[in-house]
Protein backbone atom coordinates (compact mmCIF):
# COMPACT_ATOMS: atom_id res chain seq x y z
CA UNK A 1 0.00 0.00 0.00
CA UNK A 2 1.23 3.57 -0.92
CA UNK A 3 0.09 6.56 0.61
CA UNK A 4 -0.31 8.93 -1.98
CA UNK A 5 -1.74 13.05 -2.17
CA UNK A 6 -3.64 13.77 -4.54
CA UNK A 7 -4.57 17.37 -5.64
CA UNK A 8 -7.74 18.57 -7.69
CA UNK A 9 -8.33 20.99 -9.91
CA UNK A 10 -11.32 22.62 -12.26
CA UNK A 11 -13.88 19.80 -13.33
CA UNK A 12 -12.06 17.30 -10.89
CA UNK A 13 -12.36 19.42 -7.70
CA UNK A 14 -15.82 20.52 -8.48
CA UNK A 15 -16.69 16.27 -8.82
CA UNK A 16 -14.43 15.65 -5.75
CA UNK A 17 -15.52 18.32 -3.41
CA UNK A 18 -12.03 18.72 -2.00
CA UNK A 19 -8.60 20.71 -3.21
CA UNK A 20 -6.43 17.43 -1.93
CA UNK A 21 -7.33 13.98 -0.53
CA UNK A 22 -5.18 11.29 0.63
CA UNK A 23 -5.47 8.06 -0.21
CA UNK A 24 -3.77 4.23 0.87
CA UNK A 25 -3.62 2.81 -2.91
CA UNK A 26 -2.63 -0.28 -4.20
CA UNK A 27 -2.67 1.40 -7.59
CA UNK A 28 0.82 1.02 -9.38
CA UNK A 29 0.78 4.21 -11.73
CA UNK A 30 -1.36 6.97 -11.99
CA UNK A 31 -3.78 5.20 -14.84
CA UNK A 32 -4.89 2.82 -12.18
CA UNK A 33 -5.22 5.21 -9.96
CA UNK A 34 -7.54 7.10 -11.33
CA UNK A 35 -9.60 4.13 -12.17
CA UNK A 36 -10.45 3.98 -8.14
CA UNK A 37 -10.99 7.92 -8.16
CA UNK A 38 -13.05 8.01 -11.06
CA UNK A 39 -15.01 5.12 -9.22
CA UNK A 40 -15.27 7.17 -5.80
CA UNK A 41 -15.92 10.38 -6.90
CA UNK A 42 -18.22 9.78 -10.31
CA UNK A 43 -15.99 11.70 -12.33
CA UNK A 44 -16.58 11.93 -16.14
CA UNK A 45 -13.50 12.47 -17.91
CA UNK A 46 -11.81 9.65 -19.07
CA UNK A 47 -8.22 9.16 -18.64
CA UNK A 48 -7.70 9.20 -22.01
CA UNK A 49 -8.77 13.15 -21.88
CA UNK A 50 -6.07 13.82 -18.96
CA UNK A 51 -2.71 14.68 -18.47
CA UNK A 52 -1.03 14.03 -14.99
CA UNK A 53 1.61 15.48 -13.19
CA UNK A 54 3.63 13.21 -9.95
CA UNK A 55 5.43 15.54 -7.86
CA UNK A 56 4.77 18.79 -9.73
CA UNK A 57 5.91 17.06 -12.74
CA UNK A 58 4.79 15.99 -15.91
CA UNK A 59 4.51 12.59 -15.62
CA UNK A 60 3.74 9.11 -17.81
CA UNK A 61 0.35 7.82 -16.77
CA UNK A 62 2.14 4.21 -16.36
CA UNK A 63 4.80 5.69 -14.25
CA UNK A 64 5.61 3.88 -11.30
CA UNK A 65 3.71 5.85 -8.03
CA UNK A 66 5.93 6.09 -4.61
CA UNK A 67 4.84 6.19 -1.29
CA UNK A 68 4.52 9.54 -0.83
CA UNK A 69 3.76 11.12 -3.92
CA UNK A 70 1.78 13.97 -4.64
CA UNK A 71 -0.62 13.17 -8.23
CA UNK A 72 -2.56 15.80 -9.78
CA UNK A 73 -4.40 14.75 -12.83
CA UNK A 74 -4.73 17.46 -15.22
CA UNK A 75 -7.89 18.03 -17.45
CA UNK A 76 -7.69 19.49 -20.72
CA UNK A 77 -5.76 22.65 -20.12
CA UNK A 78 -7.76 26.05 -21.33
CA UNK A 79 -4.88 28.91 -21.04
CA UNK A 80 -3.97 31.81 -22.61
CA UNK B 1 17.52 35.70 -12.40
CA UNK B 2 14.86 36.68 -14.22
CA UNK B 3 11.47 35.45 -14.38
CA UNK B 4 10.67 34.70 -17.93
CA UNK B 5 7.17 33.53 -16.91
CA UNK B 6 4.71 34.67 -14.20
CA UNK B 7 0.82 34.40 -12.86
CA UNK B 8 -0.40 37.45 -11.39
CA UNK B 9 -3.99 38.28 -9.62
CA UNK B 10 -3.36 41.98 -10.53
CA UNK B 11 -4.08 43.46 -14.15
CA UNK B 12 -0.99 43.00 -16.32
CA UNK B 13 1.03 45.91 -16.71
CA UNK B 14 1.79 45.41 -20.63
CA UNK B 15 3.23 48.56 -21.62
CA UNK B 16 5.68 47.72 -18.48
CA UNK B 17 6.55 44.20 -20.19
CA UNK B 18 6.93 45.87 -23.77
CA UNK B 19 9.31 48.54 -21.99
CA UNK B 20 11.24 45.91 -20.03
CA UNK B 21 12.11 43.49 -22.49
CA UNK B 22 14.45 45.22 -25.53
CA UNK B 23 18.43 46.52 -24.79
CA UNK B 24 20.17 48.41 -27.30
CA UNK B 25 21.05 45.77 -29.93
CA UNK B 26 17.40 45.02 -30.44
CA UNK B 27 15.86 46.78 -33.19
CA UNK B 28 11.80 45.10 -32.76
CA UNK B 29 10.08 44.16 -30.25
CA UNK B 30 6.60 42.60 -30.86
CA UNK B 31 3.82 41.62 -28.41
CA UNK B 32 0.61 39.65 -27.85
CA UNK B 33 -2.04 40.42 -25.61
CA UNK B 34 -5.02 37.61 -25.25
CA UNK B 35 -8.17 39.56 -24.10
CA UNK B 36 -11.63 38.29 -22.78
CA UNK B 37 -14.29 38.20 -25.35
CA UNK B 38 -17.77 39.16 -25.47
CA UNK B 39 -18.41 35.72 -26.89
CA UNK B 40 -17.72 31.79 -27.07
CA UNK B 41 -19.31 28.83 -28.71
CA UNK B 42 -22.47 31.14 -29.65
CA UNK B 43 -22.94 31.87 -26.21
CA UNK B 44 -22.56 35.93 -24.65
CA UNK B 45 -20.00 35.57 -21.69
CA UNK B 46 -20.60 37.96 -18.88
CA UNK B 47 -17.60 36.69 -16.92
CA UNK B 48 -14.45 34.29 -16.88
CA UNK B 49 -11.97 33.23 -14.10
CA UNK B 50 -8.70 31.09 -15.03
CA UNK B 51 -7.13 28.66 -11.94
CA UNK B 52 -4.08 27.14 -12.08
CA UNK B 53 -1.90 24.35 -11.09
CA UNK B 54 0.74 27.09 -9.59
CA UNK B 55 3.72 25.62 -9.38
CA UNK B 56 3.57 23.35 -12.74
CA UNK B 57 2.23 26.37 -14.18
CA UNK B 58 5.12 28.52 -13.30
CA UNK B 59 7.39 26.12 -14.40
CA UNK B 60 5.92 24.80 -17.35
CA UNK B 61 5.23 28.39 -18.36
CA UNK B 62 9.12 29.00 -17.57
CA UNK B 63 10.42 26.02 -19.86
CA UNK B 64 8.22 27.58 -22.91
CA UNK B 65 9.83 30.95 -22.63
CA UNK B 66 13.03 29.59 -22.49
CA UNK B 67 12.62 27.22 -25.42
CA UNK B 68 11.75 30.31 -27.26
CA UNK B 69 14.64 31.94 -26.20
CA UNK B 70 16.78 29.04 -27.59
CA UNK B 71 15.35 28.50 -30.81
CA UNK B 72 14.93 31.74 -32.18
CA UNK B 73 17.06 34.39 -32.63
CA UNK B 74 15.57 36.71 -29.93
CA UNK B 75 17.10 38.80 -27.02
CA UNK B 76 14.40 38.51 -24.00
CA UNK B 77 10.68 37.36 -24.14
CA UNK B 78 8.64 37.77 -20.61
CA UNK B 79 5.39 36.33 -20.51
CA UNK B 80 2.24 37.10 -17.83
CA UNK B 81 -0.46 35.43 -17.54
CA UNK B 82 -4.21 37.01 -15.36
CA UNK B 83 -5.56 34.05 -12.83
CA UNK B 84 -8.73 34.80 -11.11
CA UNK B 85 -11.81 36.77 -11.96
CA UNK B 86 -12.09 38.41 -15.20
CA UNK B 87 -14.54 40.61 -16.95
CA UNK B 88 -14.85 41.24 -21.00
CA UNK B 89 -12.11 43.45 -22.30
CA UNK B 90 -9.76 42.12 -19.90
CA UNK B 91 -6.52 41.20 -20.34
CA UNK B 92 -5.75 37.21 -19.34
CA UNK B 93 -2.09 36.73 -20.81
CA UNK B 94 0.64 39.10 -22.65
CA UNK B 95 3.70 38.43 -24.55
CA UNK B 96 6.47 40.25 -25.29
CA UNK B 97 9.89 39.61 -27.38
CA UNK B 98 12.71 41.70 -27.73
CA UNK B 99 15.05 40.86 -30.92
CA UNK B 100 17.34 42.25 -33.45
CA UNK B 101 15.03 41.90 -36.27
CA UNK B 102 11.44 41.22 -36.34
CA UNK B 103 10.84 37.93 -38.43
CA UNK B 104 12.46 36.11 -35.13
CA UNK B 105 10.64 38.06 -32.86
CA UNK B 106 6.72 37.70 -34.37
CA UNK B 107 7.58 33.64 -34.49
CA UNK B 108 9.03 33.62 -31.40
CA UNK B 109 5.89 35.76 -29.94
CA UNK B 110 3.94 33.22 -31.97
CA UNK B 111 5.39 29.88 -30.61
CA UNK B 112 5.04 31.06 -26.95
CA UNK B 113 1.14 31.90 -27.17
CA UNK B 114 0.28 28.63 -29.18
CA UNK B 115 2.91 26.63 -26.53
CA UNK B 116 1.40 28.52 -23.35
CA UNK B 117 -2.29 27.29 -24.65
CA UNK B 118 -1.21 23.78 -25.67
CA UNK B 119 0.58 22.45 -22.13
CA UNK B 120 0.49 25.15 -19.39
CA UNK B 121 -2.17 23.87 -16.67
CA UNK B 122 -4.33 26.76 -16.30
CA UNK B 123 -8.29 26.24 -16.50
CA UNK B 124 -10.84 28.63 -17.81
CA UNK B 125 -14.62 29.22 -15.89
CA UNK B 126 -17.13 30.79 -18.52
CA UNK B 127 -20.11 32.43 -16.83
CA UNK B 128 -22.60 32.86 -20.19
CA UNK B 129 -25.86 33.38 -20.75
CA UNK B 130 -28.20 30.75 -21.43
CA UNK B 131 -30.45 32.12 -23.74
CA UNK B 132 -33.19 30.82 -21.23
CA UNK B 133 -32.95 34.43 -19.20
CA UNK B 134 -30.44 33.15 -16.67
CA UNK B 135 -26.36 32.14 -16.67
CA UNK B 136 -24.76 29.25 -15.92
CA UNK B 137 -20.82 28.21 -14.80
CA UNK B 138 -19.15 25.71 -17.23
CA UNK B 139 -15.24 24.71 -17.46
CA UNK B 140 -14.69 25.39 -21.18
CA UNK B 141 -12.45 23.27 -22.75
CA UNK B 142 -10.49 24.04 -26.26
CA UNK B 143 -12.16 22.70 -29.14
CA UNK B 144 -9.36 19.33 -30.00
CA UNK B 145 -9.38 18.80 -26.43
CA UNK B 146 -13.69 18.30 -25.80
CA UNK B 147 -14.09 15.60 -23.58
Amino acid sequence: MNRIRIRYFAELRDAAGVDEELAETDALGPAELYTELKTRHGFTLEPAALRVAVNDRFAAMDARLEDGDTVVFIPPVNGG
Amino acid sequence: MSILFALSTDPIDAAALVAAVPCSRDGAVVSFAGVVRDHNDGLAVSALSYTAYEELARSEGETIVAEAIERFDVGDIRCVHRIGDLAVGDVAVVVAVAAAHRGPAFDACRYVIDEVKRRVPIWKKERAATGAGDDTERWVYPPEAQP
